[in-house]
């Protein structure tokens, strides 16, 4: 198995919600304050429900990775590409965000529960600048939503 | 949304669908097998679609791939370089994988990734020299291979030598057994990488056969730089098949590999060297 | 039966812990360059794509060759039945464990991603000789701590079939791990200065040598230390001896090797590299490895009268293992720096450094990294020293000497 350590998600859920309950913890103005609100993706909804990807959006990235690399299995649905195309945040400067930026959307809930994302040594964290809307403009027409 | 697992209850109920890979391989296999299904589904209408929206290249055009299926050894791909057609200053190639592949010119020439390079060779006794693209060779038995301590460093099925870069734990013996210099260390943090190219600090890379480009049924982008700009010196195509270009051209001309003795059997195959 | 008894090292004041600090601030001092190594990555360092392997290597792989034949003088012992070897097992046991766990630091924390190492210790290609050789080297602690307790257990030590089983395992392991430290070099097809089955041999050759001047320096040392004679004049009659024989065996391997290459005339660039055109690589050689590291020794152990004392074995080792480190220069720094002939009898040029020697000029943090290795064998084998007895007796004392048959 090709894993690298990652706390479990339970464990994760466990510790978001002791947080939540320790009257003592300095809180600041309002409750939406205290959990991670990741930006929304582009369209209606993710290639699958979010309490699932919340999950196990790690599994299917470690399973679909090998399966990708090693057989040239490539599909759109669970494409890194087509995560990040989806799910860029746009930066101070208008550009998408990457992910040094804390407002980029993996580091969001990532930063909260303190778990390493590993992916972006190696892969692009923002969509490729592209003429015409490029590649972002066609995985949005492909899977039918608006591009932005 | 069913998963298809045997629970039954729906995936709105994290505990008995399992999380991780630890528990439930049974849930695993299934979900797996569900995945591949819509994975099959979606990228039989995907190749469709990506054609249509993409755009096909007229300069590439070869048969679609089979959506969704491992690819296999019934395939090899590989090179065929005239170097009689290789012209001596010409670096169209290197640029081209250049900007596909997003490795770059850090200036700094000793440490800097290069994926192909123009080999210049020249008898030392009459001065007669030619030049050609060096590149990683391919190998049907690669040293690199067999010395990588995790398996990073494969080969795949359709004979493409990669490096898995998940495993790379950046020892670079796999640079060491290389007879053909072909890979590089990153040795310095990477940002904006191209996103079909992934590459980052601390792993060893080489030329991919633009994999990315090969599995959507497009041609390697120094081959296809080389056709178009110089003198159309690269051509690319399926050695296995006896009906391709490559594979008449090879068995029609005297064709040699560089250091063939070695015996790994490269892929990349050289007229007039 | 006589009983062969052991103690603690005794400290004497500053300067054990002086020593002991002196150690600690250069494994501080390597843990800092390789935090600067994976953050900044290898940038920092003089390794580059031509020379890949550079000085952190060297001591590295100087460190586990010495580990494998620290062991011997052990295996002496029980594998041999040469019983004036007893006292010395513990200690023998110690070192190899210290210079293994010192060599290993150094070759994890130069890794590109060092992050991944539980990947490498779980996931492996065994077709690799270097995943074997990763499996053998965590194997080779567990089986050296096991021999260990065979040894030192008071229930373990008297049953004599468990030390003599574990002692033959020990031995083993050793050959094969030795045998695969010198493949790693030797399997490899496409450099010229490597791709030689006599490799192997020769690196078992070196483990021996560079093992034993490692013990006799650390009894000598602690000897020094504890300001009793631990060994006695019979058995440094005997480590002069066998130290010799190391060493000819060494200067063999290396001869044949370089002997071999010289009458094929493919191999002659290479030897003509090494050998004469080489610039450092060609000082390393002669003046490191054959004169310091062999020609000197073998000499100084050879003087009539002066050659069988304490001094001149301890010197004799000093200067084996600076021919030691100079060796694993010219193997793995001398032979990635000869190019890789592509095209052979042809002069090649291209912006990757093809046709040309490489250059390779080792930086401040490979450099400290490389001597941190250094010091975290000798910190383990201080520090291990003082918790548990390890040590013979004085000499004079019960059992230390080769008069009596011992337990």
């Amino acid at each position: 198995m090709r894993h690298t350590a990652t706390p479990s998600a339970a464990a994760a859920a466990l510790l978001a919600a002791a947080v939540l309950l320790l009257p003592s913890a300095p809180a600041p103005a309002g409750d939406a304050a205290w959990l991670p609100r990741p930006a929304l993706g582009q369209g209606e909804k993710c290639v699958a429900d979010t309490d699932w990807m919340r999950r196990n959006h790690m599994v299917a990235l470690t399973h679909q990775r090998d399966a990708t690399v090693r057989d040239g299995i490539r599909t759109e649905r669970f494409s890194l590409k087509g995560c990040i195309d989806c799910h860029a945040v746009k930066g101070a400067d208008g550009k998408p965000a990457t992910a040094a930026n804390p407002a980029h959307f993996c580091r969001v809930c990532h930063d909260y529960v303190a778990v390493r994302v590993d992916c972006f040594d190696c892969h692009a964290s923002r969509p490729e600048a592209d003429a015409a809307g490029g590649r972002q403009a066609a995985i949005g027409r492909y899977l039918g939503r608006p591009a932005q | 949304m069913s998963c298809g697992s045997k629970c039954g209850s729906g995936c709105g109920d994290g505990a008995t669908c399992g999380s991780g890979g630890a528990r439930g391989d049974a849930a695993d296999t299934a979900r797996r097998a569900f995945l591949r299904g819509v994975a099959a589904a979606v990228t039989t209408l995907a190749v469709g679609v990506t054609l249509y929206s993409f755009g096909t290249e007229p300069a590439a055009a070869r048969a679609p791939v089979v959506p969704g299926a491992k690819v296999s050894a019934k395939t090899r791909w590989g090179l065929l370089i005239d170097a009689a057609k290789c012209g001596d200053g010409c670096t169209a190639c290197v640029a081209a994988c250049r900007k596909e592949n997003g490795w770059g010119d850090a200036g700094r020439p000793a440490t800097d990734a290069q994926w192909i390079r123009k080999l210049t060779v020249r008898n030392p006794r009459n001065g007669a020299a030619f030049a050609l693209p060096m590149m990683c060779q391919h190998c049907a038995d690669p040293p690199c291979v067999d010395v990588c301590p995790t398996g990073a460093s494969f080969k795949r099925a359709d004979g493409i030598v990669l490096v898995d870069k998940h495993t790379c734990i950046g020892c670079r013996y796999c640079m060491m057994a290389c007879p053909y210099k072909a890979r590089s260390f990153i040795h310095e943090p990477l940002e904006d990488q191209k996103p079909h190219a992934p590459r980052g600090k601390g792993t060893v890379e080489s030329c991919t056969l633009c994999v990315h480009r090969v599995d959507e049924g497009r041609i390697p982008a120094c081959v296809e730089a080389c056709s178009d700009a110089a003198g159309g010196a690269m051509l690319f195509g399926d050695l296995n098949d006896p009906s391709s270009e490559i594979a008449k051209r090879v068995a029609a001309y005297r064709t040699t590999r560089i250091r063939a003795d070695l015996g790994c059997d490269p892929g990349v195959y050289y007229r007039n060297i | 039966m006589a009983r062969i008894a052991y103690q603690k090292l005794e400290d004497r004041g500053a300067r054990f812990w002086g020593v002991l600090a002196l150690n600690g601030a250069i494994v501080l001092a390597g843990l800092g360059a390789a935090y600067v190594m994976e953050h900044r990555g290898h940038i920092v360092t003089g390794m580059n794509n031509q020379i890949v392997w550079g000085m952190p290597h060297v001591f590295a792989v100087f460190l586990i060759v010495a580990a494998s034949g620290a062991l011997n003088v052990a295996s002496l012992s029980t594998v041999f039945g040469k019983v004036e070897y007893k006292p010395y097992a513990r200690l023998s046991g110690l070192l190899a464990i210290a210079l293994l766990v010192g060599g290993l630091s150094v070759l994890v924390l130069d890794l590109g991603r060092p992050d991944r190492l539980i990947v490498a210790m779980t996931t492996y290609n065994f077709k690799s000789i270097f995943a074997w050789n990763i499996f053998l080297y965590v194997g080779f602690l567990a089986v050296a701590a096991a021999y260990l307790f065979a040894l030192m257990d008071r229930r373990a030590s008297r049953a004599a079939a468990v030390g003599k089983a574990i002692g033959w395992l020990a031995f083993a392991w050793r050959l094969v791990l030795t045998t695969g430290t010198g493949s790693i070099f030797g399997w490899l097809v496409a450099r010229e200065a490597y791709d030689a089955a006599v490799m192997a041999p020769l690196f078992i050759a070196a483990s021996l040598l560079y093992g034993l001047a490692v013990t006799v320096l650390a009894l000598e040392i602690a000897g020094m230390q504890s300001r009793q004679r631990l060994v006695g004049d019979a058995i440094v009659g005997r480590f002069r001896g066998l130290l010799a024989i190391f060493a000819l065996a060494v200067l063999y391997f290396t001869a044949v090797h370089h002997l071999t290459n010289l009458y094929a005339s493919e191999h002659r660039g290479i030897e003509r590299f090494l050998l004469l055109e080489g610039g450092a690589y060609t000082a390393a050689f002669w003046v490191g490895q054959v004169l310091i590291g062999g020609v000197l020794p073998l000499a100084i152990l050879a003087a009539p009268a002066r050659g069988r004392s304490r001094a001149a074995v301890a010197a004799a080792s000093i200067l084996v293992l600076i021919g030691g480190l100079a060796q694993m220069y010219v193997v793995i720094v001398g032979g990635q720096a000869y190019p890789l002939m592509l095209f052979p009898g042809m002069e090649v040029q291209s912006a990757f450094h093809d046709g040309e020697v490489a250059r390779y000029r080792p930086s401040l943090p490979e450099l400290l990294l490389g001597l941190s290795g250094l010091s975290i064998a000798a910190l383990l084998t201080g520090i291990g020293l003082k918790l548990l007895p390890f040590l013979p007796e004085a000499v004079g004392g019960r059992g230390a000497d080769a008069a009596r048959p011992a337990a």
